[in-house]
């Protein structure tokens, strides 16, 4: 059962009409405060703004095609200390939202007083190739008419090219466009929450409404369509990075700045094992390191970082891409994080973002399980 | 000088958990019970400590083959550490599998306190196993 309200859009000005929801939820007093992605004033970038004075949300742009960071770490950054006392809406990404989840799994952002409002997402391009997109006189009202074409659009960020769910699985509210006409969207209340928004905001709510049915076959149809594609992709990825040469060969360019755990929403550890006293060695370790094998590559354990960080997080990986955004060398992470994270969540029968309520697979166990692993 | 087949010797780190596997070991000694001694064993407290970053640090650093060795499903001395474990080991397995590397050098097994023959018998199967698979790729790679 789907409950849903129409937004009127306008002769296609899709970012003027979500603005004016959003404005609404202020003036009606749904909401004192909000996260959401604002023009910055360069017109280089759209970036996170926590917006507490409701002027202010006229600059804001949640379809423009950039995204610079996950927001589910600045939701964690906000709420990891303690949960905000004043009701503060976060406007975030399909992908940014099940991240959101995942953190609250882990105990990094405590939900209370927060209303998420997610969107079905066109994709992104990358920070730094945004200025190219807004050169070229293009708006985000363009965009969502042009995009949703994740696998075509190449110039895309590399997250967004594989994303299995550019909808999204959890929110309060869901800003729906895919699969309606230009112009057409809905507003889906997924919580009690976000119904009773909805309804302050003087919207009617309907159930099972024709648009809703609409976007949900089209859906439907898409999550059929990726998964086929995303399967064809990674026999594709096996071929081509599968086993120790090629894995090196991959890596060689990696300089161990570990950016991609620093963009990484899921890695939350404040203080990660490889810049801990775990890996700060007297002199002769690393000698008698050497010694084994005649020499080894410095900075020591580079393929141990990747392959322990993909123990510890490659269950709760989102696919956002936000580490390969962030390396310096454009080794290809999304890739082989959502390999081996599609597969491995595959056999826990786990999709991270799916449900709070969910364990974590690492948390939990059950006593018949994986028995060929243990016995003899 | 590169090590042909026949002389090669595998080598072999064990984490075995304290309750059960490091005291079979212990058995496995004072029973003079035979077997190679390919596999160093490190003790730790519970087979579900060992985080697969350090299964990994031994595989890239020159281990042929690693064994966790813990309590019987039901047995452990922490209630559920092993189930934990498991986990553990299957999702390394998974990704070895994803990558293409191979996970057939990941053992992991339940043997208990009193079962000295049967420590003594995994060992030599795992030497065994470990010899005819040939020195690991990654234990030698000098760039990982």
């Amino acid at each position: 059962m789907t409950k849903s309200a129409t937004l009127e859009v306008k002769d296609g000005k899709v970012r003027q009409a979500i603005n004016g929801f959003l404005k609404d939820l202020f003036t009606k007093k749904v909401v004192d405060a909000m996260l959401v992605p604002v023009a910055h004033p360069s017109g280089k970038n759209v970036v996170q703004s926590l917006i507490s004075d409701p002027a202010n949300i006229d600059k804001a742009d949640v379809y423009a095609p950039v995204m610079p960071v996950n927001s589910a770490k600045i939701v964690q950054q906000m709420t990891r200390l303690t949960p905000t006392d004043r009701k503060t809406a976060v406007v975030i990404r399909p992908c940014e939202m099940r991240a959101a989840v995942e953190l609250i799994k882990l105990k990094q952002i405590q939900p209370d007083n927060l209303l998420f409002i997610s969107v079905d997402c066109p994709g992104a391009y990358s920070v730094k190739s945004y200025p190219k997109f807004t050169a070229d006189k293009k708006t985000s009202d363009d965009f969502v008419k042009t995009g949703f074409k994740w696998a075509e659009d190449t110039n895309l960020r590399a997250g967004c090219q594989i994303c299995e769910y550019p909808y999204p699985l959890t929110a309060d509210i869901t800003i729906g466009m895919y699969g309606l006409e230009p112009g057409k969207a809905i507003l889906q209340a997924n919580t009690t929450q976000g119904e009773a928004a909805l309804k302050t905001l003087g919207f009617a709510i309907d159930t099972d409404s024709e648009l809703a049915k609409k976007r949900e076959a089209a859906l439907a149809k898409l999550a059929a369509d990726l998964k086929e594609r995303r399967k064809k992709f990674f026999a594709e990825v096996k071929k081509e990075l599968g086993g120790i040469d090629k894995l090196m060969q991959v890596f060689a360019s990696c300089i161990k700045c570990q950016n991609c755990r620093q963009a990484c929403p899921i890695c939350y550890c404040r203080e990660c094992v490889f810049i801990s006293p775990t890996f700060e060695l007297e002199s002769d370790k690393y000698l008698r390191q050497a010694e084994k094998k005649g020499s080894i590559r410095m900075p020591a354990d580079t393929l141990l970082f990747h392959l322990t960080r993909m123990n510890h997080m490659g269950n709760s990986c989102v696919g956002c891409g936000a580490c390969e955004e962030a390396c310096p060398n454009d080794i290809p992470l999304v890739k082989l994080f959502q390999l081996i994270g599609s597969e491995a969540q595959e056999l826990f029968g786990y999709v991270p973002g799916r449900n709070a309520e969910e364990p974590l697979p690492a948390s939990t166990f059950r006593e018949k399980e994986f028995e060929w692993i243990g016995e003899k | 000088m590169a090590e042909t087949k026949e002389q090669f010797e595998p080598k072999i780190i064990g984490f075995l958990c304290n309750w059960c596997t490091a005291s079979a070991a212990d058995l496995a000694g004072t029973t003079r019970a035979q077997y190679p001694p390919n596999m160093h064993p490190i003790r730790v407290m519970c087979s579900g400590t060992v985080d697969p970053m350090y299964v990994l640090k031994a595989l890239l650093s020159g281990a042929d083959a690693v064994m966790i060795g813990g309590c019987h499903p039901g047995d452990c001395h922490y209630v559920s550490g092993n189930y934990k474990a498991r986990r553990k080991i299957a999702m390394l397995k998974q990704i070895f599998k994803s990558l293409g590397l191979d996970e057939n050098r990941i053992w992991l097994r339940w043997i208990s306190a009193s079962e000295g023959p049967e420590f003594a018998k995994f060992i030599r199967q795992i030497t065994e196993e470990t010899r005819k698979q040939g020195p690991s790729p990654m234990a030698s790679d000098w760039t990982v």
